[in-house]
């Protein structure tokens, strides 16, 4: 299809958004050189298309990375100074914050989440997420270490890596985005993002404020395509230097193995997880239920550090369940568009029927749903608050990643087996703790396997601190200062400036 | 008094009207001095009154530090996060550079520097200076450290509290940038004593940081003399940290003031006696134009430039001629002219201090190879000046003299240089040109300085340190390593289960 622009209009005020539709590629956007295949756009609140963008092929991708090849040697990575690339992410900052209200309206219709929460959330931390990593560009410090004063001085670079492929999911469209974009730039890499396909549309709208950031030609491009595609290919491309993905962990492992098989490329992995919560029994009881209904209910439990298993102590359990029913039932789940929805439908009909088909498995295996687990009439993929209680560790609720506001509750009552509990999973991305008692959060904040530990909040993240799994749920960190090191490669260089070698040895 | 002075500017380079604030700026106002007096602010071009500006006094400072506490208890210091420090500071960046030729033409107007040179050097490494200190806010972080499983054990890097900041008149706004930045990325709350000889920048520069949003009392501004406002500030109990950057001789003063006071940390950026040795295997083309930067840059009033320049022996013949005829086309005159490189020096007392030191030159024996002498008949121009034939004890070989005067010394062999070039009480910079990487290296790491040069001379940036050696200085400014001077680290050590 032709790469031209369409006008969208916002159902709930009628308001026009354009969005580009091809690839973009070298500042432009472009026709895919070789397929005619197209990627239909859903609204998951209404079950239509939005629009049709042009879905990137292998050869596409070819083209893009090409172009960013080209920009790393000419205009990009050494070719520039850390303040100019502070400059340029600052600028780029500018302008999301400008478009906020646009590009939120545009994540809601294409994602489902509330517009409020798009612009606020989503869009104000992916603003802040680029000041932050504009302020590291000027600061890549290697180090100079002594060997011998007489005849040797050795110093490192931390060099940008390159090019580098990133792939994002649908569940934080615009924020994903920033999490890739931003260290990757400040650091002096070339990129290739491939969005979901799900969700491709607000990263190319993004796409034109980096041009009008004052990015070069070729710095980012942005090829919407299937995963089994454009993913698959900028993960066996033997002129990738990285690729970082964020993603379930089945697809990890292949992007892995293929990384693997081609050029031995540096992967950084963000993948699933089936976070605990613990509730012991000197908690603020009231406060813990409301983070315990963030941790699940936020972004319609489509979230990689959801709080999916809640274990609550045996002796408030009875007095915290009620809580937690209560509140969960306060939680509208509508239109994002409606001012009081709290939460939007799931992504899309696959989504929505895999939830129900693990709320299925739950009833089946003998778990008791004491709220929601039943289907609404009408449009709209929209997927109610569910508890599962009285479940049993072996329980595919229990094991699986089920990506929905599905939680899965079961009892402990000492303090060893709430954490052995908690463990007790191929996942080790989140965990939440609620107590007062000071050397219990310190005690069970050691123990957790987890790559982000709460204490007495949940699901809330900062830019400057680091985010990534242990075990099966990832490799690599990002945000913080940790994020640099997923976009540097170390060069050691030893100057000799006063040894002679004796020959023969 | 007045509340501002307006002044209108019809220059080749710049035209314009300027207002500019003259009282001082204290917890979100500009006020009066609380004795009514005022302080004149002379144009060195010509010797005339540009403006009078209200003069602080140590009643005034009290008042000010007492604002400045309370900012930092309750809306400054870790009460506002690391990531909004730093989008005012970048606030205050983009507010600059939206004023950056105002600000370059009150500098060439109040300093004497060029325009062209204020707009090329001064304001621009000012704004990345800033900019560049908004990236570090929310970057000031501890350790975490092992110690055992019983045990948490991390530090905590927590801003000093209400810093006295005195700046000098060689480079005023970019002075304040320098301690500005990174004061107030890491939570400080600010008391700055610009020069009394250059306030214009600096009291133009609290009108943008008010209009940034810091809230009132982060930044306040006092006007006034050294030996009042200065003093009072090196004496003071609230003051926790004292920041200078002016001659080794007041240096000296504050670090004693500091340590009777309350022992308030105290770091000094201070005189130099720079060397630039040029090797025989220097590319000279180059190695002349460098060093004839290094000292004539900024009329010789910076505090690192390279005022003595050792020449190897066999290419001393070559040189010299070739250096004075690079001198020679240095165009000195009005600041406002695109096609001057120098402009007057800063004050009557400056331009006295100069000749000075060239009339000491001329009776200790040493030889005036060029220049010497005044330039037209007002103001305070001085010729770049060269002598040779000196010998090392020469107060002008040994002695700081802050002009356009630098001294050529001829010198044998690669160890001898080194002692020459080190034979000093100061040592904040040098310069060393040679292509042999080897001998460039070698001699570099061997030079007792803050700052070397290898192949150029006074290129600073923001994230690379600066300070002196010897009594040059105690402490860094720039780079990540000016973020220590505005921090004081806490230990914190929590048990888990270890008891007694």
């Amino acid at each position: 299809m032709a790469a031209q622009p369409v006008t969208l209009t916002v159902p709930a005020n009628g308001k026009k958004i354009t969005v580009p539709t091809g690839l973009f590629i070298n500042n432009e956007f472009v026709p895919s050189v070789d397929s005619t295949e197209t990627i239909q756009c859903i609204n998951p609140a209404t079950e239509e298309v939005i629009c049709s963008i042009v879905a990137g092929s292998e050869k596409d991708i070819d083209i893009a990375v090409a172009a960013a090849r080209k920009a790393f040697k000419t205009t990009w990575g050494k070719n520039v100074t850390g303040f100019e690339r502070s400059r340029l992410l600052n600028k780029l900052a500018d302008l999301i914050e400008r478009d906020a209200q646009e590009l939120a309206e545009l994540e809601a219709l294409n994602n489902g989440k509330p517009v409020k929460i798009a612009r606020d959330f989503d869009i104000g931390d992916s603003v802040q997420c680029l000041r932050y990593y504009a302020g590291w560009a000027d600061k890549i410090l290697g180090q100079a270490i002594e060997v011998d004063n007489k005849t040797k001085f050795a110093f490192t670079r931390h060099d940008p890596i390159g090019v580098c492929g990133q792939i994002i999911p649908w569940n934080y469209p615009i924020n994903m985005w920033s999490w890739k974009v931003a260290p990757a730039l400040a650091c002096g890499c070339t990129i290739v993002m491939k969005p979901s396909e799900i969700t491709p549309l607000t990263a190319l709208k993004l796409s034109e404020l980096v041009v009008e950031a004052g990015f070069p030609p070729g710095v980012i491009n942005t090829v919407p395509s299937l995963g089994s595609v454009g993913g698959a290919a900028l993960s066996a491309h033997k002129d990738v230097d990285k690729v970082a993905f964020t993603g379930s962990t089945v697809t990890g492992r292949k992007i892995m193995e293929s990384a693997a098989k081609s050029n031995l490329k540096k992967v950084s992995l963000e993948l699933g997880g089936k976070s605990p919560q613990i509730i012991f029994e000197s908690a603020d009881l009231d406060q813990a239920a409301n983070w315990v209904g963030l941790g699940i209910l936020y972004n319609t439990g489509q979230d990689c550090t959801a709080g999916s298993r809640l274990f609550v102590q045996d002796t408030i359990y009875d007095k915290f369940m009620q809580l937690v029913v209560e509140k969960f039932k306060q939680l509208k789940i509508g239109d994002g568009f409606d001012e009081a929805s709290g939460g939007g439908p799931v992504v899309s009909k696959m989504q929505y029927d895999k939830i129900f088909s693990y709320i299925e498995a739950g009833k089946q295996a003998g778990a008791k749903c004491i709220l929601g687990g039943e289907k609404r009439p009408g449009k709209g993929y929209y997927v109610d608050p569910t508890i599962f209680v009285d479940v049993k560790p072996d329980m595919k609720i229990v094991r699986d990643e089920i990506f929905g506001p599905v939680l899965a509750v079961a009892k402990f009552s000492t303090e060893d087996e709430a954490i052995e509990l908690a463990n007790d999973t191929s996942y080790g991305l989140g965990a939440g703790l609620h107590s007062n008692d000071a050397g219990q959060c310190m005690r069970v904040s050691q123990a957790l396997e987890a790559g982000t530990v709460w204490v007495n909040q949940y699901n809330l993240l900062n830019n400057n601190v680091p985010f990534g799994g242990k075990k099966q749920s990832g490799i690599g960190r990002e945000l913080g200062s940790y994020a640099l090191e997923e976009y540097t490669s170390v060069k050691a260089i030893h100057w000799n400036y006063g040894e002679k070698l004796d020959w023969p040895l | 008094m007045p509340e501002t002075f307006v002044h209108k500017f019809d220059t080749p380079v710049f035209k314009g009207e300027v207002s500019v604030p003259l009282g001082l700026y204290i917890d979100g106002k500009w006020v009066d001095g609380a004795d009514g007096t005022t302080i004149d602010v002379i144009n060195p071009s010509n010797g005339k009154l540009i403006t009078k500006i209200a003069e602080g006094t140590p009643k005034d400072l009290d008042n000010a530090v007492k604002v400045a506490q309370r900012a930092f208890d309750t809306v400054w210091g870790l009460h506002t996060p690391g990531n909004q420090r730093a989008r005012l500071l970048n606030k205050l960046g983009d507010l600059m550079e939206q004023n950056a030729e105002i600000l370059a033409a009150l500098e060439a107007l109040d300093n004497g520097k060029t325009f062209k040179w204020a707009m090329r050097a001064d304001i621009s490494h000012s704004i990345q200076c800033i900019r560049y200190y908004a990236g570090w806010a929310d970057k000031i972080f501890g350790q975490v450290i092992e110690t055992s499983e019983a045990k948490l054990t991390y530090t905590r890097h927590e801003p000093i509290g209400v810093v006295g900041q005195i700046i000098p008149w060689n480079f005023p706004l970019q002075m304040m940038a320098w301690k500005i930045g990174p004061a107030l990325a890491t939570g400080c709350t600010i008391i700055l004593k610009p020069s009394e000889f250059t306030p214009l920048t600096a009291l133009y520069m609290s009108k943008l940081i008010d209009e940034a949003g810091f809230p009132a009392g982060v930044f306040n501004l006092i006007n006034g003399y050294g030996h009042t406002v200065g003093q009072a500030m090196a004496d003071h109990m609230g003051i926790e940290k004292i920041a200078f950057t002016g001659s080794t001789l007041v240096g000296r003063k504050i670090m004693e003031s500091a340590a009777k006071s309350n022992l308030k940390k105290v770091t000094l950026e201070l005189g130099g006696k720079s060397p630039s040795i040029i090797m025989d295997d220097a590319d000279l083309d180059e190695a002349i134009k460098w060093a004839a930067f290094g000292i004539y840059f900024n009329h010789g009033q910076c505090c690192c430039a390279g005022s003595r320049i050792f020449v190897h022996e066999k290419i001393y013949d070559e040189f010299l001629p070739r250096f004075t005829e690079h001198t020679k086309n240095l165009k000195v005159g009005d600041p406002f002219d695109p096609d001057c490189f120098q402009g007057p020096q800063i004050s009557q007392q400056q331009y006295d201090r100069i000749m000075g030191y060239i009339d000491s030159g001329k009776s200790e024996g040493a030889t005036v190879h060029y220049g010497g002498h005044r330039i037209g008949q007002e103001g305070y121009f001085i010729s770049p000046t060269i002598f040779t034939d000196t010998k090392p004890n020469m107060k002008i070989v040994q002695e700081e003299i802050f002009g356009p005067v630098c001294v050529v010394i001829k010198f044998k062999d690669d160890d001898d240089i080194v002692a020459q070039a080190n034979d000093s009480v100061y040592g904040l910079a040098a310069a060393v040109f040679s292509q042999n990487v080897t001998r460039a290296l070698s001699t570099a790491h061997k030079l007792r300085a803050g700052t070397v040069w290898v192949n150029t001379a006074n290129m600073l940036y923001p994230n690379v340190p600066f300070g002196g050696y010897k009594q040059s200085g105690i402490g860094r400014e720039l780079g990540e390593y000016a973020l220590a001077n505005y921090t004081a680290v806490k230990a914190v050590q929590v048990n888990l289960h270890i008891k007694l």
